[in-house]
């Protein structure tokens, strides 16, 4: 029993170097003073001034940060309805054919969705006129669409898991559908809602296939950037972009943790 | 449908849970509550295939946008032409390159699944073994890479694998090797990069699947004098089956498709199948091409797995 148990310590410690080692070393070397990525030239803050120095990132990072504002919020809104459609709306013609529209997007390969979104865009504006050309707005409606399903699902499995009672005794007191969800449903899913907003912020943030596809000149969204430089290389320019949205991240999720923790504690010492 | 106001609860299980829907009539709020979300996806998501299978049928042209009209009208005449053209979908079939690249995608992702299972199961096991509070800590540490950036993490393999990168630099100073091994731009970088983007997924479901384990069972099977590889072997694998079934399911779905992780870390001779409509896409301009790559992924890799996860559902249903 002890001798399994030292293996598996083993190999687990292994898997988590494996996830952290990469990273850390991504971290070291953004601090490097060499222009050379390997040989260390001792420590420097030169590549995060050079960084903000570096116009097209900022720019590309605004970009990106505006249309995963947008796309975040949509997705939430979207994706709240598409969830109360798969576990609420109990059964109405069609409904097979939307939770499967619902769902899709999670599997579907991104070169496809972006390829699909793009031709459509371009047939739009041959037949309607709209959207004409492509940009920012072409790209939020592509991240919405794809994250909302991320939404929905997170939805459906929280009113899937919720006390229904509350809402049973709110509607016998009265109360109608519009109110039932504004005061009773909503702060309910509201963690869900968070969740979804997070997840999609994050997905919206990080996604280049579908943003290569349906985003025009002039309006490339930061992963588009860092892929065109990355592409020739490694560069201690991107090092230090990586580290700064690594700590940015790393301080939300250890935030959430701590949240977490003492709400266990809470509610354990209230039993 | 009239139902005696004695037996509203039987009205309550026969509609499932649909507690909104309250009024009679046209019940405005419900409606566009299944409309809005309906609307926007079969424009932005459906109608896009449709679009995507008619210009697979349309022939690649000098043009804005780079394809030529399926419906030619001839006015004088006053009648129309349809014109339909499977010559994409012959040369998918003619060309093996296209063959090929199906093939090496999907022969790519199981491998990298395999090895993201091998690599996943000790973490989610040791999670799932730990103390209630170590839990936290440790699928926070699991979570956290998710949350970075995808193409970060995987840019962050690039300094690690390449020619005089850390991994080569350290295999030389301790003597193991005394020439720089070749990672970067091999099918093996592409493996690394899988496994490590899609790590996750694949621990948080075998988390969970061990997590519900009845450890007395493991008891069980000592006192009847079970060896600890076998009761791994007999009791804990066996349990554990759903979790690897959907473990693999989230590595091998993206991991097929992927472009980042070939276009970054693979060969100009690693094969996938994404990167092959993207460089239709993007290098040869040819949209016809890249929309027949699109339609034959989505019937032969995307169908398949929509339908096994289908039928899974609906045995979850049943169960």
């Amino acid at each position: 029993m002890k001798r399994r148990s030292l293996f598996l310590t083993i190999t687990a410690s292994m898997g988590f170097v494996f996830l952290y080692a990469p990273i850390i070393a991504l971290i070291v070397y953004s601090f490097n003073k060499s222009k050379l990525v390997t040989v260390w030239g001792g420590w420097s803050l030169k590549w995060y001034s050079e960084l903000f120095k570096n116009q097209q990132i900022i720019d590309a990072a605004l970009v990106s940060l505006k249309i995963a504002l947008v796309s975040a919020s949509l997705a939430v809104v979207l994706g709240t309805m598409a969830g109360f459609v798969l576990s609420r709306m109990g059964r109405f013609r069609g409904k097979m054919i939307l939770s499967g529209w619902i769902t899709a997007p999670l599997i579907m390969p991104e070169v496809i969705t972006g390829l699909s979104l793009l031709l459509l865009f371009v047939a739009m504006e041959g037949m309607f006129g709209w959207p004409a050309g492509r940009g920012t707005g072409t790209v939020i409606i592509a991240h919405t669409t794809f994250c909302m399903a991320y939404v929905a699902v997170i939805v459906q499995s929280r009113l899937a898991s919720m006390d229904e009672t509350l809402e049973e005794a709110a509607m016998d007191l009265g109360a109608k559908p519009s109110t039932l969800f504004f005061l009773v449903t909503l702060p309910l899913i509201a963690p869900a809602l968070i969740s979804g907003w997070l997840l999609s912020f994050t997905l919206s943030l990080d996604d280049l296939v579908i943003a290569s596809f349906v985003s025009g000149p002039g309006n490339s969204t930061l992963p588009m950037v860092i892929f065109s430089k990355v592409r020739l290389g490694v560069t201690p320019e991107v090092n230090a972009l990586a580290t700064i949205m690594i700590a940015i991240v790393a301080i939300g999720v250890l935030a959430a943790m701590y949240q977490m923790r003492r709400q266990t504690k809470l509610s354990s010492n209230q039993e | 449908m009239s139902i005696p106001s004695g037996s509203a609860w039987i009205d309550k299980s026969a509609s499932g849970m649909a507690r909104y829907n309250l009024s009679r009539g046209v019940n405005w709020g419900r409606f566009s509550v299944i409309a809005v979300p309906g609307l926007w996806l079969g424009i932005f998501f459906f109608i896009p295939f449709l679009v995507v299978f008619k210009i697979s049928l349309s022939e690649s042209a000098i043009a804005v946008p780079p394809y030529s009209a399926m419906l030619e009208w001839d006015l004088e005449e006053a009648y129309a032409t349809f014109k339909l053209n499977f010559g994409n979908y012959l040369y998918l079939f003619e060309d093996t390159f296209y063959l090929d690249a199906y093939i090496s995608s999907v022969k790519i992702a199981s491998i990298s699944t395999f090895f993201t299972l091998i690599v996943g199961f000790p973490i989610a096991y040791l999670i799932a073994r730990s103390k209630p509070s170590m839990r936290v800590v440790l699928l926070s540490l699991v979570i956290l890479p998710f949350w970075t950036s995808f193409l970060l993490r995987v840019y962050a393999w690039m300094g690690f694998l390449k020619k005089n990168g850390i991994v080569n630099e350290f295999l030389l100073s301790t003597g193991i090797i005394d020439q720089p091994l070749v990672m970067l731009q091999t099918d093996f970088a592409v493996y690394i990069g899988i496994v490590y983007t899609y790590l996750p997924f694949m621990i948080l479901p075998l988390y969970t699947a061990l997590e519900k384990m009845d450890l007395t069972l493991l008891e069980a099977a000592e006192d009847l004098g079970s060896r600890p590889y076998q009761s791994f072997f007999l009791v804990t694998l066996p349990l554990a089956v759903p979790g690897i079934i959907a473990g693999c399911l989230l590595v091998f779905i993206p991991a097929v498709g992927e472009f980042v992780i070939p276009a970054l870390l693979g060969g100009s001779d690693t094969l996938m199948i994404g990167r092959v409509l993207w460089d239709e896409f993007f290098l040869n301009r040819d949209w016809p091409m890249a929309s027949a790559v699109a339609i034959v992924m989505l019937v032969v890799l995307v169908l398949p797995v929509m339908l096994i996860r289908n039928a899974q559902g609906k045995e979850e249903a049943h169960s």
